[in-house]
C-alpha cells in the first residue's frame, strides 16, 4: 500500500529510515548474531548441547515454574482486578497504584527480598520454614518470584474490560434468575476470557526471560534450582559460546513463539471488539 | 493491529458507578480482604522489607553505606548516565517510530510493530550474549574494534547497548497509539498552512504528546536504571568498573554484606516509588 500522506505529510523517509536503522542496530542484528551462532553448530552439536541433563533441567523448571506462575497470577489478578473495579472501599487506589509496582522495582530488589523474606529467619520464613514450605534457595522460590514480577500483567489487561462491562445483561440475567455466581460463570467470564488469556500469555512470555529476580531467591543449584537464563551466564563465564549460543537459541525461539500468541490474542481481543 | 500492549499497560478511568455494590456484604468484605491480603504479602511487605533491612542497623550506618561508599557512588553514576543515555536514546526512537507507524501506511507495517515488540519477551540474558557474541574478543565485530581502540564491552557503550535492548518498546508503544488515536489532521492543517516538517513536529505534535510521552520516559527510567539480566553479562563481573546500583546489590550480597546490599536496594526501590508517584499523577493529568 502506498504511503497514505506522504505527499503532504513530511519525514516519511526519515522517520521510518531512522526507525529501521535503530530497530536493526539495537534489537536485530544482535540477535542475529545468537541466530547466526546458534545455527553455525551442526544438528547433533545443537542437540547434545540442549539436551544434556542438566540444560534439560533448567528447561523444564523455567518453563513449569513461568507456567505456574502465570496461571497464579491470572487468579489472584482475576481477584484484584475484581475487588479493584468493581468495589468501593478505603484505601483502593493505594493498593491500585500498588499493582504497578513489581514494574517499577528493579527485579535484582525484588529477588533480594524475596531471598531475606523466605529465609529461616526472615518475616515469612520463621513461621513457613518450620512447616516444611522453604520459600527461599527452592523451587518455589522460583515461583513466587516470577508470580510477584509477573503480576501486573493480569490485572492491567483484565481492569478495563472489567469496568468496560455493560451492566444490562447482568441484570437482565439477574431478572431472569440467575444467582450472582451464576452470573459470574456464565454472563461476566466468557467476556474476561482474552483479557484473562493476554495476561496470562503476558506474565507467561515475561517469566520465561526473567533472571534478575531468580537468581537471589533459587540458589542456583543444578539439577534443582537453575534456570535456563542462569545456565546461559554460567556458560558464558566459562566462554563456552557454542553452548550459551544453543542454550539461548531455544529460549529465542520461545520468545518468538510468545510474540506471536499474544499477537493472535490482542486481535481476537481487538475482534472481539474490547 | 492491536494497540494495547504489554508496555501501555495502565489502570482504567474509575467509573463513577460500581455495580459490585449491590453484591452481599460478605461476599464483598471476602473478596476486599483477599485481595488486599494478596497485594500486601505479594507487594507491600517486600517493599517494606526493603527499608527495615536498610536501617536495621541505623541511620548512620544505613548513610555510610550509600554515601560514604565509593564504589556505591560510583554504581549511582554510572546508573544515571547509562539510563539517561539508553532513555534518550528510545526516546528519539519512539518519536520516529510513532510518527512513521501512526502517520503513514506502509507495507510490512504490522510486522514493524511486532518487531517492536519483541525485546520485551527476549531474556535479558540472551540479549546480553548477543552483544558478547557481536562485540567479545572472540565476537563477530569484536576483533577488529579492539584493534581500533574500541571498547564496547566491560565498558559504558555495552552498558547502554543492552540498557536500550531491554527498554526498547517503552517509549514507541506509548506514543504509537497516542498518535494514532490524535490522527495526522492537525499537522496536516499545520502543514497546508505552510509551516516546515519540524515546525509542525515541535509547535504541533510535541505539545499534543507531551503527557504519553513523559509517561513513557518514566516508565522507560524505571526499568532502565534497575536492569540486572543484560549488564550482568555485559560487564563480567569486573570489581568496581562498570557496575550499576543492582550489580552493586548483587555483588555487595554476594559478599554477605546484607546492611550494605539492602542500603543500595532501598535507593533502587526509593526511586521505583516515586516512579510510580509520578506515573499515577500523569495518569490524572492526561484523563
Amino acid at each position: 500500500m502506498p504511503a497514505v500522506n506522504a505527499k503532504v505529510l513530511p519525514g516519511f523517509r526519515l522517520s521510518l529510515g531512522y526507525t529501521m536503522f535503530y530497530l536493526s542496530a539495537i534489537v536485530l542484528i544482535p540477535l542475529g548474531a545468537v541466530y547466526a551462532r546458534g545455527v553455525s553448530l551442526s544438528w547433533d552439536e545443537f542437540w547434545t548441547i540442549v539436551s544434556t541433563p542438566r540444560a534439560m533441567a533448567a528447561y523444564r523448571l523455567t518453563f513449569s515454574a513461568s507456567l505456574l506462575a502465570a496461571f497464579l497470577d491470572a487468579l489472584l489478578g482475576l481477584l484484584v482486578a475484581w475487588v479493584l473495579v468493581r468495589y468501593e472501599f478505603p484505601g483502593r487506589r493505594f493498593f491500585d497504584a500498588l499493582v504497578d509496582l513489581p514494574l517499577a522495582l528493579p527485579t535484582a530488589v525484588a529477588g533480594l527480598v524475596y531471598a531475606s523474606l523466605y529465609a529461616p529467619h526472615g518475616w515469612f520464613g520463621q513461621i513457613l520454614v518450620p512447616r516444611g514450605i522453604e520459600g527461599a534457595y527452592s523451587r518455589l522460590g522460583v515461583v513466587l518470584v516470577l508470580t510477584f514480577t509477573g503480576f501486573p500483567f493480569v490485572v492491567r489487561t483484565v481492569q478495563p474490560v472489567l469496568a468496560s462491562l455493560d451492566p444490562e445483561a447482568e441484570e437482565a440475567a439477574a431478572t431472569l434468575g440467575a444467582n450472582r455466581w451464576h452470573t459470574f460463570l456464565r454472563v461476566i467470564l466468557p467476556q474476561l476470557w482474552p483479557a484473562l488469556l493476554t495476561g496470562l500469555a503476558l506474565s507467561f512470555a515475561r517469566a520465561l526471560g526473567e533472571y534478575g529476580s531468580v537468581v537471589f531467591v533459587s540458589g542456583n543449584i543444578q539439577f534443582q534450582t537453575e534456570i535456563a537464563p542462569v545456565l546461559i551466564v554460567d556458560q558464558l563465564e566459562s566462554h563456552s559460546y557454542a553452548e550459551a549460543s544453543a542454550l539461548a537459541l531455544v529460549l529465542l525461539v520461545l520468545s518468538f513463539v510468545m510474540l506471536a500468541v499474544i499477537n493472535f490474542l490482542e486481535r481476537w481481543r481487538s475482534g472481539r471488539g474490547n | 493491529m492491536a494497540t494495547e500492549t504489554a508496555t501501555t499497560l495502565r489502570p482504567p478511568v474509575p467509573s463513577p458507578v460500581r455495580p459490585g455494590q449491590k453484591d452481599p456484604l460478605f461476599v464483598r468484605c471476602l473478596l476486599i480482604g483477599a485481595a488486599m491480603t494478596v497485594i500486601t504479602l505479594l507487594i507491600l511487605v517486600p517493599v517494606i522489607q526493603v527499608f527495615t533491612e536498610a536501617f536495621s542497623r541505623g541511620v548512620p550506618n544505613y548513610l555510610s553505606n550509600v554515601l560514604g561508599d565509593r564504589e556505591t557512588l560510583h554504581a549511582i553514576g554510572m546508573t544515571l548516565v547509562v539510563a539517561g543515555w539508553a532513555v534518550l536514546a528510545n526516546v528519539i526512537f519512539g518519536l520516529a517510530a510513532s510518527w512513521a507507524i501512526a502517520h503513514f501506511h506502509f507495507r510490512g507495517r504490522t510486522l514493524l510493530l511486532s518487531l517492536i515488540d519483541l525485546p520485551f519477551t527476549v531474556s535479558p540474558v540472551v540479549a546480553g550474549l548477543a552483544l558478547v557474541l557481536l562485540f567479545g574478543a572472540h565476537g563477530y565485530f569484536g576483533p577488529w574494534l579492539i584493534d581500533h581502540g574500541v571498547h564496547i564491552l566491560f565498558a559504558m557503550p555495552g552498558l547502554i547497548l543492552a540498557t536500550s535492548f531491554v527498554t526498547f518498546p517503552f517509549i514507541a508503544r506509548e506514543l504509537i497509539p497516542l498518535m494514532e488515536s490524535l490522527g495526522p489532521d492537525e499537522e496536516l492543517a499545520a502543514v497546508s498552512l505552510g509551516a516546515s516538517g519540524w515546525q509542525t513536529f515541535w509547535l504541533v505534535t510535541i505539545p499534543n504528546i507531551r503527557w504519553g510521552l513523559l509517561y513513557g520516559v518514566i516508565l522507560c527510567t524505571a526499568r532502565a536504571v534497575g536492569e540486572f539480566g543484560a549488564v550482568n553479562v555485559i560487564t563480567g563481573r569486573i570489581a568496581g568498573q562498570t557496575d550499576t546500583l543492582p550489580l552493586r546489590v548483587e555483588r555487595l550480597f554476594q559478599d554477605s554484606n546484607m546492611s550494605g546490599s539492602f542500603a543500595v536496594a532501598s535507593v533502587l526501590t526509593l526511586l521505583a516509588v516515586v516512579s510510580l508517584v509520578i506515573k499515577t499523577y500523569i495518569e490524572r493529568k492526561k484523563l
